[in-house]
């Protein structure tokens, strides 16, 4: 029985719903028909402001075709249609439907005019109406709307969306858009100034620019407070700025701090200048376009995977460099580092050309997976997933190294080995096996970090040669020997950097930058972190 | 024959000839070059002539890099810098020559600040239409910058590799520096379009010729300068401080000055470079400042041999003319060549051209002379010297020391 019951309540509900929706109908036809009587701007305008009186969302159709310049009406009988000419023909819609309704020769038809003043009511009274859909992300776009362009007339549509609001965000949205709705209009002084405090509140750009118009035209006590909000606004923001500049500089110091711990190691244990660190870097880099150029032949749902695929690969294919180069060239000229750095430095003119003569000089496409792209916001920080990943992977890298560095036997001899290399030989450490391992260990980490990079940066033979003299200052600049070192050095020079960025420009902070270890290293000529030896010439 | 007197008979003599070669070199070839009609097989061609006097110049930025590699241990790889700031001088002088000749005739500022919408010229380039200030500019400027450089960083005894990277970082902030509009300097396209030097037009084959003889005369002047450096008690002092610092300290003298010295000069030696090089090439950009092209330095040094003064000169003449020829015939492999010229000469020919060939010549004279006094020794009782009554050292192993260590010393990794 009480099934039975809420059935025919829910039907009846139903019908009463429909028939409802036709006597509308029939009502917003009538006053859509209105349009072909209307003399003048003044009358197309009247039945814009009815048209949005009725509520009804389904009026935008015919409104936006008006705006546009698409609604006309048949000289015989007088009845609307959206007409989309072509040539001599034009098809027909229903006005309230949008349902086709034939083509006939435009001949017989007369546009409905329209000027810039009318468009305007016409945005405001879709606006308007958007309040009221069923959908919270319109309603979102219709309150945006209102706060950005606000009009004294849309107040009482507004107040009574924010009567019968329920999604938080959108309320406040909607009582932003009030606020500034009530500084254009020519409400009470009290109003003005809540208001004004509702807006303080927001703290946003938009609302910066909004208030200082604002501002501009208000007088007397409305003025005051309208300044003092911008000046609370202007202090948030301020605190905004720096951390976005931080993040920037986080971000920048991630990548450094890639490129140049591997750097690090091979300079640290070895003592040995490696200039072909850079195009390790390149290699990695390639090797993600290659892995990715075969996934996107053969295999495109992996697509996602590859940087997981091509992470080990690049540590391999880098890591096998590293090796052949250190057991060909670099054993030969232990205790001779400036040899060593010019031999390094051929093996990366030889490694550039021979990536440019088998991938060419162009920059290679290297996608981003789709957990990789876009960003977010928090506030008003902008963050992107890739830059944000990096950071992640960058200290991932470290902590790994600093485990193999803390914990493994690996790592004991090839810290006996950076302290003293004869005395861990004599106690028995293979000292050129942990030299062409560790070199190994650095190239490959390098090659990680290329794969990172490729997703920042442009995958060309010349990928290296950008970061090379960066890392060299973060090392110079941490110290040698010392992974922590190279942590503090890279995040430090990469937000001091992004901190001098907006008051010197990009270049000239990169100068200074550089001007500024110089003198760093004036006062402490082994980095920050330095190895304590007794020996003079250490 | 010119060759075996090349390599005979110590530095000193080595020194004295090619320098009177490379006089040779600045009255012939001009003269071939304008006398003679293009008919004639000994006519030297306009392109030989600027080529040949871009490499002399280039022959002397490596031999004043050799100054401090060779002879004090100091591996600059930011000399590029100091032949870019007297290009850049020598550039500064040529523009402000050019007068109302400009594509947009300003008779004052340069076409490029006009481009800018610059209103007046900036301080610093006052006096650079006067000669006379330029070529002070050509000497004080890459002179003070390395005075300063090195006082900061010889004093804080920063050496060997850290000083390497930071001469580098050193090159590259100039290279960002003169990329920038805002300097002052032309920005990207630095400065070109050169009309007349001292009145004469920059593009007329006689003045060309004078250049290119001014370029052999200023390398053999600054060869014989050299020499005279590295072989004073100073030259001596260099050599123990790249040999053995600490040590050099330890006895009471201040390291840091000698190496503040030889930068300096060796700075000047490359500004006077740069300032020869720009009327030959006719432009002068902030490419000049790459890290590359200083790293590239290096290898002409290396290749003839560091520490020899002869030897970067024929290393610089030798690798650019290889580069002439190579990117002539196969452009894509020259950086292979090149690439594998640094490793083939830092792993088989450490010592270089000139220091390879001494080391042969010293091992192959020191045999013969072993085989002459063993056969000495067999046919006569040693000679025994009066005093002592042990057998008298002969003169001539007493030679072979000397003479090693006049052929300029063997080089040693700097510490």
């Amino acid at each position: 029985m009480t099934v039975l019951r809420v059935l025919l309540v829910l039907v009846g509900l139903v019908l009463s719903g429909v028939s409802g929706a036709l006597a509308d109908d029939e009502a917003i036809r009538a006053t859509i028909g209105k349009f072909a009587e209307s003399k003048n701007f003044r009358d197309t305008e009247q039945v814009v402001r009815d048209l949005g009186a009725s509520g009804d969302v389904r009026v935008e159709r015919a409104l936006s075709a008006l705006s546009e310049g698409n609604l006309s009406f048949r000289k015989i009988d007088k009845a609307v249609f959206i007409a989309l000419e072509k040539g001599q023909t034009a098809t027909l819609f229903d006005p309230l439907t949008g349902d086709a309704a034939g083509e006939e020769p435009k001949g017989g038809f007369t546009k409905i005019k329209v000027n810039n003043s009318l468009r305007r009511t016409i945005r405001d009274v879709i606006s308007g109406l958007t309040l009221a859909s069923p959908d919270p992300v319109v309603r979102l776009a219709a309150a945006r709307t209102m706060f950005v362009a606000p009009d004294a007339g849309n107040l009482e549509a507004l107040d009574a969306a924010i009567a019968r609001e329920t999604v938080a965000s959108v309320k406040a949205a909607l009582e932003a858009a009030r606020a500034s709705t009530i500084l254009v209009s020519d409400a009470a002084e009290a109003a003005k100034l809540e208001a004004i405090a509702v807006l303080g509140k927001r703290g946003d750009r938009e609302t910066l620019s909004l208030l200082t118009g604002f501002a501009a035209r208000a007088q007397g006590e409305v003025q005051a407070a309208a300044q003092r909000a911008i000046d609370d606004i202007n202090g948030t923001l301020a605190l905004w700025d720096l951390g976005q500049n931080v993040w920037y500089g986080i971000s920048l110091g991630s990548v450094l701090l890639l490129a140049a711990i591997g750097l690090a190691i091979t300079f640290g244990v070895m003592g040995v200048i490696n200039m072909a660190h850079g195009e390790m870097v390149m290699i990695g880099a390639y090797t993600t376009f290659a892995v990715q150029s075969v996934i996107r032949a053969s295999f495109p749902w992996l697509f996602d995977w590859s940087l997981a695929i091509a992470l080990p690969l690049a540590f391999v294919v880098a890591g096998a460099v590293g090796l052949a180069l250190e057991r060909g060239i670099i054993r030969f000229l232990y205790g001779r580092p400036l040899e060593t750095l010019l031999a390094t430095w051929g093996v990366s003119l030889i490694l550039q050309q021979a990536v440019r003569t088998m991938f060419g000089p162009t920059n290679q496409e290297v996608g981003n997976p789709s957990w990789m792209s876009g960003g977010f916001q928090i506030g008003q920080l902008a963050l992107t997933w890739n830059r944000l990943w990096i950071v992640v992977f960058a200290l991932a890298v470290f902590g790994l190294l600093l485990y193999v560095f803390k914990r493994t036997a690996w790592g004991l001899q090839m810290r006996a080995v950076t302290a003293n290399r004869r005395m861990a030989s004599s106690m028995g450490i293979r000292t050129p096996w942990v030299d062409a391992f560790t070199f190994a260990l650095g190239s490959g980490i390098a090659g990680i970090a290329g794969v990172a990079l490729s997703q920042i940066d442009n995958v060309s033979p010349n990928l290296g040669q950008g970061y090379i003299i960066d890392s060299f200052m973060v090392v110079v600049f941490g110290g040698v020997g010392n992974l922590w070192g190279t942590l503090v050095g890279a995040f430090s020079l990469g937000i001091v950097n992004k901190f001098l960025e907006p008051y010197a420009g990009a270049v000239l902070g990169k100068i200074l930058v550089l001007v500024l270890i110089i003198l760093f290293i004036q006062k402490r000529p082994r980095g920050l972190f330095a190895l304590k030896g007794r020996s003079v010439e250490a | 024959m010119i060759t075996q007197r090349l390599f005979t008979g110590g530095s000193n003599r080595r020194v004295l000839v090619v320098a009177v070669i490379l006089a040779a070199v600045a009255v012939l070839v001009p003269a071939l070059h304008l006398a003679l009609p293009p008919s004639s097989p000994f006519h030297v061609p306009s392109y030989i002539v600027a080529l040949v006097g871009k490499y002399l110049t280039y022959a002397l930025l490596a031999l004043a890099l050799d100054l401090v590699w060779g002879y004090c241990g100091i591996l600059s790889l930011g000399h590029g810098a100091f032949f870019a700031l007297g290009g850049y001088a020598m550039g500064m002088y040529l523009m402000r020559q050019i007068g109302d000749r400009g594509v947009y005739g300003n008779p004052i500022l340069p076409d490029f600040m006009v481009f800018l919408n610059w209103k007046e010229l900036p301080w610093f380039w006052y006096g650079f239409d006067q000669f006379w200030f330029a070529a002070l500019m050509i000497v004080l400027a890459p002179g003070a910058l390395a005075f300063v450089f090195g006082w900061f960083a010889f004093r804080s005894r920063v050496t060997g590799v850290y000083l390497s990277i930071i001469t580098q970082a050193l090159t590259y902030a100039l290279l960002l520096a003169f990329f920038r509009n805002d300097m002052g300097f032309g920005g990207n396209n630095g400065l070109t379009d050169f009309k007349d030097i001292l009145g004469f037009n920059v593009q007329a084959p006689e003045t060309r010729a004078a250049l290119f003889a001014a370029s052999a005369l200023a390398l053999a002047l600054a060869l014989l300068v050299t020499s005279a450096i590295t072989r004073s008690k100073f030259g001596m002092l260099m050599i123990a401080v790249r040999d053995a610092e600490s040590r050099t300290r330890f006895i009471g003298w201040r390291p840091e000055n000698v190496k503040v010295f030889a930068f300096t000069v060796s700075a000047v030696m490359a500004g006077i470079a740069g300032a020869l090089y720009v009327p030959q090439v006719g432009i002068i950009n902030p490419g000049e400042f790459a890290p590359a092209n200083s790293i590239e330095v290096v290898v002409w040094t290396a290749v003839g041999g560091r520490g020899t003064l002869v030897g970067p000169i024929i290393g610089a003449l030798l690798v650019n003319g290889g580069k002439s020829w190579f990117t002539g015939v196969l452009p894509e492999y020259w950086l292979f060549a090149l690439g594998g010229l640094f490793i083939a000469v830092t792993l088989f020919l450490p010592k270089g051209i000139v220091g390879t060939f001494d080391s042969w010549r010293a091992a192959r004279r020191d045999a013969a002379e072993r085989a002459r006094t063993k056969a000495e020794e067999d046919a006569a009782p040693p000679p025994v010297d009066p005093v002592t009554g042990r057998p008298a050292r002969t003169e001539v192993a007493e030679r072979s020391t000397t003479s090693d260590l006049a052929g300029g010393p063997a080089p040693q990794p700097a510490e």
